[in-house]
């Protein structure tokens, strides 16, 4: 037996009644799980610092710049799982060269760079260019050049260029927030719109993903508030938590409200598929969709956050229940995303069995990998918050 | 109050004779209705357009499609690669259903149902159905597999990404990705050998010529004749995938 198939021949003595013969083996595993979480993450930070720029909610101001580059950390690494998955990594610029326009994920491309160059960039760079100007004067050594270089030329700090910035970091960000929206709808859509998955095929998807982007992508601003604070030894401005767990609260409820309409609507419909679906859910996905993105990362964190709307412990206990919730949020967020990806391949398009799937350890599509992927947008945050400081920022009145 | 009722009814008729005349030039331009003869809206192709048809009554389970499609084409012999392979279906008399299908069919079926408890049994073969509104196409994000203008489905194979959404899309099963040139490979109908006038590989040397491909814009092509004189069905109508593989003697149970 060749050792390359060794896996597949495994697969193959675990396969659960019929299936077709070419679909013993995933064609989307952990990369392609990785590719909506971390795009979600991105959606999610950047609506929330909309919340604060657009919709004025001031309380959320501490956690803004935070949010934003937490956004652009995550979003410079969203494409890496998906060239790494593909067969030929290195045919991937022809999606950007030769897009096939009837495809949904040709346009991913494009989307992508709108969302990093004229949204994210543009934001970030107003949002900073008085301080780069700032930095560069005082600063010394490199760090002074690499300020000069990223103001772009720019030298003027007059109370004018200031309101310019602030008019113009304004409208990206109300251009944002529609290019945040078709950022994650349109992830939703790619798997919405396969037809031949009843799984995946539900117009639901792209609001579904939406809500659950914005839902994973709060909750991370949130975690990351607190231990960037921790580590700071800084005092956490507890109104500003306090308003993003309101906020991460609501759109919990209508994250649940949307997923729930979807699972009812396909129960009360039981078409061909149900059957099928029943025993994915039921069977192969218990663990990761009922306890795990069910259980463990909507109702918990619904209960918890709900409790905390009504009565409000004290300081210290919120801020650790605040950073509990985020992180299982985070979990079922993800686990969303997996049983999306891996569930909607798990039955045969037969309808008739199913096949198995087991992570590897190692491998481009192994843990290891996916974890690498997983922690470098961390690393790229702490880079960009020590060349870009939010805290020596000029506080500027928005 | 009268006097205005009038004048706005008259306003009304003018208007609505103005749409309803406006309507009527509008949709004469259009190709009028066809209710659906089969799956696939026939296309206007100057040479031949490709159909296949497959006769259930016909097949005998002997795999020899399988196996000469896996030598004709290079396709790997492991169990998890095929670009064509028959399922054997058995009806229980409780009515219960066993799907079937070893190594594709190539080492050939055995019954696992005993006998006293089969209501019928019988074998699909399967392949690509060249669908012509296919879902593969549509999703390839750079267009590396397309329809040529003889209706066959080709993946170019130095064009692919290898991203693996042509095979999620497919809603039969036909595409694997190809473990040694990182691509994904599906039935051509041996188009290097329709190119030439010949027949695919599985259909010479199926023994009991249960399947046949042909022009379906050739009226008089045995495809044709086939698809005109029997009851024939394709594979999950409902996905609109405009199917060009035609089954005679469909059993409901086969998806």
């Amino acid at each position: 037996m060749n050792p390359e198939f060794e896996h597949l021949y495994q697969a193959l003595s675990k396969v659960d009644g019929f299936i077709y013969p070419n679909e013993i083996e995933l064609s989307w595993s952990i990369l392609i799980v990785l590719y909506p979480f971390i795009t979600g993450l991105v959606a999610g930070a950047f609506i929330l610092a909309s919340l604060e720029r657009v919709f004025n909610v001031k309380s959320l101001k501490p956690t803004y710049v935070i949010a934003l580059l937490t956004s652009f950390a995550f979003l410079l690494v969203a494409t890496m799982p998906l060239i790494f998955h593909l067969g030929q990594p290195l045919r991937a610029w022809e999606i950007m060269m030769t897009p096939h326009l009837t495809s949904a994920m040709a346009i991913f491309g494009f989307v992508y760079l709108w969302y990093l160059m004229i949204v994210l960039l543009l934001e970030i760079w107003f949002d900073y260019r008085y301080d780069l100007v700032l930095w560069a004067r005082e600063s010394k050594g490199i760090k002074k050049w690499m300020y000069k270089a990223l103001a772009l030329g720019s030298d003027d700090i007059s109370p004018k260029s200031l309101k310019l910035d602030d008019k113009l970091g304004y409208i990206v960000t109300v251009i944002g927030i529609p290019s945040a929206f078709l950022l994650h709808g349109y992830v939703g859509f790619i798997f919405g719109s396969i037809k031949a998955n009843p799984w995946w095929s539900t117009v639901m998807m792209p609001i579904i993903f939406l809500f659950s982007a914005m839902v994973s992508g709060i909750a991370l601003v949130m975690v990351l508030y607190i231990v960037i604070n921790h580590l700071r030894k800084q005092k956490i401005d507890m109104l500003c938590l306090d308003t993003i767990a309101k906020y991460l609260f609501y759109i919990i409820i209508i994250d649940f409200t949307m997923e729930s309409l979807d699972q009812i609507h396909r129960i009360y419909e039981a078409e061909e598929s149900f059957e099928i679906i029943s025993l994915l859910i039921s069977g192969h996905l218990n663990f990761t969709l009922l306890i795990m993105q069910v259980g463990l990362g909507m109702f918990l964190p619904l209960a918890t956050l709900g409790i905390i709307q009504f009565y409000k412990p004290e300081e210290k206990l919120r801020k650790l229940i605040y950073f509990i919730t985020g992180i299982l949020v985070l979990i079922g967020i993800f686990f969303m995303r997996w049983n999306v990806v891996i569930g909607g391949q798990l039955f045969s398009k037969s309808f008739l069995g199913f096949t198995s799937f087991k992570l590897s350890l190692i491998g481009p599509e192994g843990f290891l990998m996916a974890s690498i992927w997983l922690v470098v947008p961390f690393f790229i945050l702490a880079f960009l918050l020590w060349l870009f400081p939010p805290w020596k920022k000029t506080p500027v009145e928005h | 109050m009268t006097e205005q009722k009038t004048s706005l009814s008259r306003r009304n008729f003018l208007r609505n004779a103005g749409v309803t005349a406006g309507t009527l030039v509008i949709t004469s331009t259009l190709p009028s209705f066809n209710a659906v003869l089969y799956a696939a809206v026939k296309r206007n192709t100057k040479g031949p357009w490709f159909g296949i048809a497959i006769d259930i009554e016909k097949c005998i389970g002997c795999g020899t499609c399988a196996k000469t499609c896996k030598i004709e084409n290079d396709v790997p012999q492991e169990p998890f690669f095929f670009r064509s392979w028959v399922e054997q279906y058995t009806i229980r008399k409780d009515g219960s259903l066993k799907v079937e299908s070893p190594n594709g069919g190539i080492d050939g079926f055995k019954q696992s149902v005993p006998a006293e408890e089969i209501e019928k049994t019988f074998f699909v073969p399967k392949m690509c159905n060249h669908c012509s509104k296919s879902p593969c196409v549509q999703v390839c994000p750079v267009g590396a597999t397309y329809e040529t203008e003889e209706g066959i489905v080709l993946v170019d194979e130095k064009y692919c990404i290898g991203c693996k959404y042509c095979i999620q899309a497919c809603p039969y099963g036909c595409r694997y990705f190809h473990p040694d040139k990182h691509v994904v490979d599906k039935c051509t109908l041996c188009f290097h050998r329709v190119k030439k006038g010949l027949n695919p590989a599985c259909m010479d040397n199926c023994p009991t010529k249960a399947r046949i491909s042909g022009d379906l814009n050739d009226p008089a092509s045995e495809v044709s004749k086939f698809i005109r004189t029997k009851n024939v069905y394709v594979l999950k109508p409902h996905l609109n995938t405009g199917s060009k593989l035609y089954y005679n003697a469909l059993n409901q149970e086969v998806r």
